[in-house]
């Protein structure tokens, strides 16, 4: 502990160079070549030696940058203040999100991404329900995505329902399967019920991909509706009866128009899940999920009943995973059960934890590092899992308890401090 | 007000508790004291249905409420305060104190607020201080003021002191005095302290093994021989 610290950084970067040394040798420093004799073995050792010396760069460098730069556990300013920027932050963040897709440097790649990344706020938001104010650690998650997805889709291609209707009957039924899911796991807790999640997720995936008669089995459902602004179409000539978007307000058709209405869409559906959630953090039922993931007995013992608290957080969450499910398969128009496998769910739960469990802001910004991050890089597609890795690395040293994981209390009396 | 029959209980293959009788009065303060693992909380928790009795009864004010779930005997106006505290650590005090009024009437939450704030005091400055950053004596306080926001008629309380300096203890138990004078609160206190708790209870028991050993008036008790050699010399008498 008493070490000089520059001989303490270095004994540090030493290590952990000879880390990354081991660990880049057989994952960088060998590589199979592909040539006209058949497949042979290279060597690229000076890869390694590029990874240690980087790494153990880095931690010299963090070791001596720590007295200055610790790991911030408690906020360090004053918890109102604190409350009083974030309120600020969201609203900042919403006035841009609003005026996004009419900023001059926008185009439609921006707004199309922006979708996107709105999808995963939303299921971040919904997720944070059951994992960050309730505590019930669920990694199946992209199971009541699917069931809302599938919804829509069955519904508007059988049925001929319009995405307004479904969209309320998808969120019904995802939140039935929320409670169908929840009455069987709620003695569970911790690991256990992770692992029940799991396999619900996986079982949802498997009987969407073997009910071939159904679902369409693994070649998914095709050509499913776009939505309308009160039946008025997003496209270029529509057809008898009906009007389009561009006809009726006599613009020029383009293309963008649907681009921007579906990320209104999305942004709506988000805001209402971040308002719903902000809004029942206060009433009596949002209340009693935090205290139940504080203490169970507790809880009890002040006359709750666990069993419809934690059925409730499950079945909302499911929701408004069932609306983002809804509107992902309007946007792309096809899904499959490829798109709903386990690395989302695991996605969507490392943007809550990343976010800082509970903190509605911490998802936004978790959902533009993991997801608009590695889209935007997209690019320069190589780098793509470097920055994911790095944005991992940086904030597990900068902020090990989440993004923003301070939480702000949801009542306080006029007049005291 | 509170009667306990025979109660029987345990977990699972393991009993704890062998056939316990005892009673509490409208407006008594009871207390029941026992060396560690005798089975105090248990029978405290099994009063409030978790675990379940395997045998006997438990009635409040003549009611059996042997079978009820936990959070339904919450709301008889039985109010429990669980052995080690248990606040909720990242909510606020304020938020805390709420959550203790959730099978209250929400017309009377101002009312009692401020009545649990009156007694005491220290909260009202911490109001919206996460309860997991007050000291261990605050946090007692916010305990059992968090189970007196039900409007209780009776109060189960599982070892207040524990963990606190002797100086806290007395603050604590001068308060449960005040609860139960001011306030007309049937007081059931359970305690490893047996030399304040005696001190302070109209009546008590004395708990070995699963089973009550000893009976009597908190005077008495204080002056038998035998629980002066187990409980009190040598033990914390300060
Ligand atoms: N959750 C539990 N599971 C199994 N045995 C328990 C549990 N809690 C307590 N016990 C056992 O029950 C007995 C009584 O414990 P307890 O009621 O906590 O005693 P006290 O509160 O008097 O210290 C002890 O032998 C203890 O080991
Ligand atoms: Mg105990």
């Amino acid at each position: 502990m008493k070490a000089p610290p520059i001989a303490a950084a270095l004994r540090e970067g030493l290590a952990g160079a000879l880390v990354a040394a081991g660990l880049a040798l057989p994952m960088l420093g060998f590589r199979l070549v592909d040539s006209a004799q058949g497949l042979s073995l290279g060597t690229r050792f000076d890869w390694v030696l590029w990874a240690a010396l980087i790494v153990g760069l880095g931690r010299f460098a963090m070791t001596i940058l720590r007295g200055a730069w610790q790991p911030s556990q408690a906020p360090a300013m004053g918890e109102a203040k604190a409350a009083r920027l974030r309120l600020m932050a969201g609203w900042a963040l919403a006035g841009l999100a609003i005026t996004l897709p009419f900023l001059p440097f926008s185009d439609r790649n921006l707004v199309d991404k922006a979708t996107l990344v709105l999808i995963y706020v939303m299921l971040g938001w919904g997720l944070n329900i059951v994992v960050g104010l309730a505590g019930l650690l669920d990694l199946g998650f992209v199971a009541f995505y699917a069931v809302g997805a599938y919804s829509y889709a069955l519904l508007a291609t059988g049925l001929g329902w319009s995405f307004w209707l479904c969209l309320p009957l998808a969120g019904l039924f995802a939140a039935g399967f929320g409670v169908a899911l929840g009455f069987p796991v709620l003695r569970l807790r911790g690991d256990y019920l992770a692992i029940v999640t799991l396999g619900f997720g996986e079982i949802i995936r498997v009987i969407l991909q073997n009910w071939q008669d159904f679902t369409g089995g693994p070649s998914g459902i095709s050509s499913i509706p776009r939505p309308t602004l009160f039946g008025l179409r997003f496209m270029a000539s529509a057809p008898d009866g009906h009007q389009t978007f561009a006809d009726y307000f006599g613009l020029a058709f383009s293309g963008d128009h649907r681009v921007i209405f579906l990320y209104f869409i999305i942004l709506g559906l988000a805001l209402l899940t971040n308002l719903f959630t902000l809004r029942i953090r206060r009433l009596p039922i949002g209340r009693a999920w935090e205290a139940l993931r504080e203490d169970e007995i507790a809880c009890r013992s002040l006359g709750l009943n666990p069993t419809t608290i934690k059925l409730s957080a499950f079945a909302l969450g499911a929701m408004f995973a069932g609306f983002a499910g809804s509107f992902f398969a309007t946007r792309q128009g096809f899904i499959s059960p490829e798109s709903f496998s386990f690395i989302e769910s695991a996605v969507i739960l490392a943007i809550v934890v990343l976010g800082g469990m509970g903190s509605q802001i911490g998802v936004v910004l978790a959902a533009l590092i993991l997801v608009g991050l590695p889209e935007w890089f997209r690019e320069l597609q190589q780098y793509r899992m470097i920055a994911f890795g790095g944005a991992m690395v940086l904030i597990m040293l900068w902020k090990p308890s989440g993004l923003l994981s301070s939480r702000a209390p949801t009542i306080r009396l006029k007049g005291a401090k | 007000m509170l009667k306990v029959e025979n109660l029987h209980s345990g977990y699972g293959r393991i009993q704890a508790l062998h056939g316990i009788d005892l009673e509490v009065g409208q407006g008594e303060i009871v207390t029941l004291i026992g060396a560690n693992g005798a089975g105090k909380t248990t029978l405290l928790m099994t009063i409030c249905g978790n675990p379940r009795a395997t045998q006997g009864r438990v009635l409040l004010d003549g009611t059996d409420i042997t079978r009820l779930p936990t959070h339904k005997i919450a709301r008889l106006g039985l109010a429990h305060s669980p052995e080690g505290r248990r606040i909720f650590p990242r909510m606020s005090v304020l938020e805390n104190l709420q959550m203790g009024a959730v099978v209250a009437d929400p017309r009377h939450f101002s009312d009692d607020l401020d009545r649990v704030l009156t007694l005491f005091p220290r909260l009202q400055e911490r109001l919206n201080q996460r309860g997991g950053t007050l000291s261990g004596g605050e946090q007692q306080m916010l305990a059992i003021g968090r189970a007196l926001m039900s409007r209780p008629a009776l109060l189960l309380l599982d070892e207040p002191s524990l963990g606190l300096a002797p100086l806290v203890v007395r603050h604590i138990f001068d308060l449960i005095a005040k609860i139960n004078a001011e306030q007309k609160v049937t007081v059931f206190l359970v305690e490893q302290n047996a030399f304040h708790a005696l001190k302070l209870a109209h009546r008590g028991y004395v708990m070995v093994n699963g089973r009550i050993a000893l009976a009597g008036s908190g005077a008495e008790l204080l002056a038998n021989p035998e629980i002066r050699s187990h409980y009190l010399e040598g033990g914390v008498q300060a």
